[in-house]
């Protein structure tokens, strides 16, 4: 089974923000929330690097340990998803979590938060309905076999999500050969082309998303 | 004869359900492993050099931090936050099981070994007064808020190890949301409650030399006869001190943690709830010993919260200076039931003639 992650190449991102936008906009964010952030270090020094952030999906989750009402829980593929339903605005997951990820629509006295939000790798969470999952949580693009948008939106490349084997591939193979031939875009037509040449079916798959889940 | 016979097979039952809710739960907490922020880091974010992955470990910001959510005070890495995490999942959680269940198998025991403690002599029928209507009322609303407030934090702390498998998701939804509300809402109320009639008993609680005394003997454990006591006995003013401390950590912190709209900072928050957490669960143990001693352990102390009255006897036994200091104020007990009525101030005198 793959397991999703995320990767910021530091060295490509130029701070455009475009992740951050396309997450807004791809999810229906609402408002105060910001799934994706851009942090900078050393600004404006000759050391500058910038990275974008949201949920890392981590193995060993934080917020699923501290949560009280197991709001969060994780998929398979390591996708860490939260129910709606069950969140009480504890802020917990907060307190605990390495990258400042989950996030509250409101900051009120009592304790009113408000639900908790957050990256959902474009997975979607638990619902009924298509709408209601849409409405919730935002798009579901992995059912549909596409990647988070932040990853496939990305003018440098610079953020990468998939399979995190396929991931530190293209990583590697940018390190050692200067660029990946591939780019890092999903459906591309010479990465096809060479898996095909090498016995894979490749009738439904056309991405990155798409191989991931499906290969053990 | 029989009732021994029954009261051990009860205290074995008891036990046991102890030992298996403990088993339970903390079987839950030790699935909880070391997460490893810098790894996930480490593989989120490469290409970045030493320096700067030193940086970004520590939590470092810096002059020229940028950050492109709009309000957040975020570094990149939360450092504090495994911390936090290690110290309530591996510490706070676990040992807060031991202390309350640990304390509810002791009092069990306790009771089943010594028994409650009687009066020596026959009571008089002639009473004192020991709790004014404003402290009683004061002490039952706190009492109440307390239990309410230890059960749901209790339940915010175990429950998912307990209930979720027991209700199923929905009535787990909604009771995990109430329980909130009430801990959130009710919190601050006891706080100000608790407050006030901590400072309402503050002048019977002024430790005195003759409380040693009383502690040396175990408050009357060790040894024969009862030990020295004013108004408030060792224990009482052990008790009335740890809720003027611990008590007043355990507010202070959970007005940090219910009012976020001050916009305190995260790492502030992770002590405060650890703080809260390690009084609360203290404290709940200590109040489980309260309630015994209050009700089932001692003869004659509870009518002294509910009525306001207590016999001569108990006055002399378990407070002897403050019973020397009022004993020509006693009631003879059909003197006080004639004028509880009129005293209440509900009915109008009834008119002569």
């Amino acid at each position: 089974m793959a397991t999703m992650k995320f990767m910021c190449d530091a060295e490509r991102c130029i701070e455009c923000n475009g992740c951050v936008t396309a997450c807004k906009n791809a999810n229906e964010v609402e408002w105060g929330v910001q799934r994706r952030r851009v942090v900078t270090l050393n600004d404006g020094e000759p050391s500058e690097v910038s990275i974008s952030v949201a949920c890392m999906h981590c193995d060993d989750a934080p917020c699923i340990a501290v949560c009280p009402t197991e709001t969060l829980y994780q998929r398979d593929d390591g996708i860490v998803l939260h129910d709606k339903d069950l969140c009480i605005g504890c802020g917990y997951c907060l307190y605990a979590c390495p990258f400042g990820a989950p996030q509250f629509p409101k900051q009120n006295a009592f304790g009113e938060r408000g639900k908790m939000d957050k990256c959902t790798f474009c997975a979607g969470g638990p619902a009924e309905t298509k709408e209601e999952e849409y409405q919730k949580y935002g798009a579901n693009r992995i059912a549909e076999g596409k990647l988070p948008l932040c990853a496939e939106m990305c003018s440098t490349k610079a953020l990468l999500a998939g399979d995190a084997q396929e991931v530190a591939d293209i990583f590697r193979q940018r390190v050692v050969q200067r660029g990946h031939k591939d780019g890092g875009w999903s459906g591309n037509p010479r990465r096809e082309q060479k898996r095909a040449g090498q016995g894979n079916d490749l009738s439904a798959a056309d991405s990155l998303a798409y191989d991931a889940t499906q290969q053990g | 004869m029989s009732m021994s016979i029954l009261h051990v097979g009860a205290a074995r039952r008891l036990l046991t359900l102890l030992v298996l809710l403990a088993g339970l739960v903390l079987s839950q907490l030790a699935l909880a492993q070391q997460a490893d922020p810098g790894r996930e880091a480490a593989f989120a974010v490469p290409a970045v050099d030493a320096e700067l992955w030193r940086q970004v470990k520590a939590g470092e910001t810096g002059p020229n931090y940028r950050d492109s959510r709009a309000d957040s005070t975020y570094n990149l890495v939360n450092a504090s936050g495994e911390t936090w995490r290690q110290i309530r999942e591996r510490w706070v959680s676990p040992f807060g099981v031991i202390v309350v269940l640990g304390m509810i198998a002791v009092i069990a025991l306790f009771y089943l070994m010594v028994g409650s403690k009687k009066l020596d002599e026959p009571r008089t029928g002639r009473k004192l007064l020991r709790w004014s209507l404003v402290v009683r009322s004061l002490h039952w609303t706190v009492a109440t808020l307390f239990i309410l407030l230890a059960l749901t934090g209790l339940n915010l702390a175990y429950g998912k190890a307990v209930f979720r498998p027991i209700f199923g998701d929905g009535f787990w939804a909604a009771m995990m949301s109430g329980t909130k509300l009430i801990h959130n809402y009710l919190g601050p109320l006891f706080g100000i409650l608790l407050v006030i009639l901590l400072l309402r008993l503050l002048s019977h609680n002024i430790p005195k030399a003759h409380d040693l005394q009383w502690f040396a003997k175990g408050g009357g454990l060790v040894g024969k006869g009862h030990p020295d006591a004013g108004f408030a006995n060792g224990g009482e003013k052990v008790w009335y001190w740890l809720l003027a401390t611990a008590g007043l950590a355990v507010i202070v912190s959970g007005f940090v943690l219910d009012f976020p709209n001050y916009g305190q900072a995260r790492d502030t928050m992770q002590w405060a709830n650890i703080i809260h957490a390690v009084g609360a669960l203290g404290l709940t143990a200590v109040a489980l010993g309260h309630i015994y001693i209050g009700t089932l352990g001692t003869e004659g102390s509870l009518e002294g919260m509910t009525t306001g009255y207590v016999d001569e006897t108990w006055a002399k036994e378990h407070h002897n200076l403050w019973y020397d200091e009022v004993k020509d104020q006693a009631i003879p007990e059909e003197q006080l039931a004639e004028s509880r009525p009129t005293s209440e101030g509900d009915e109008p005198a009834p008119r002569s003639g």
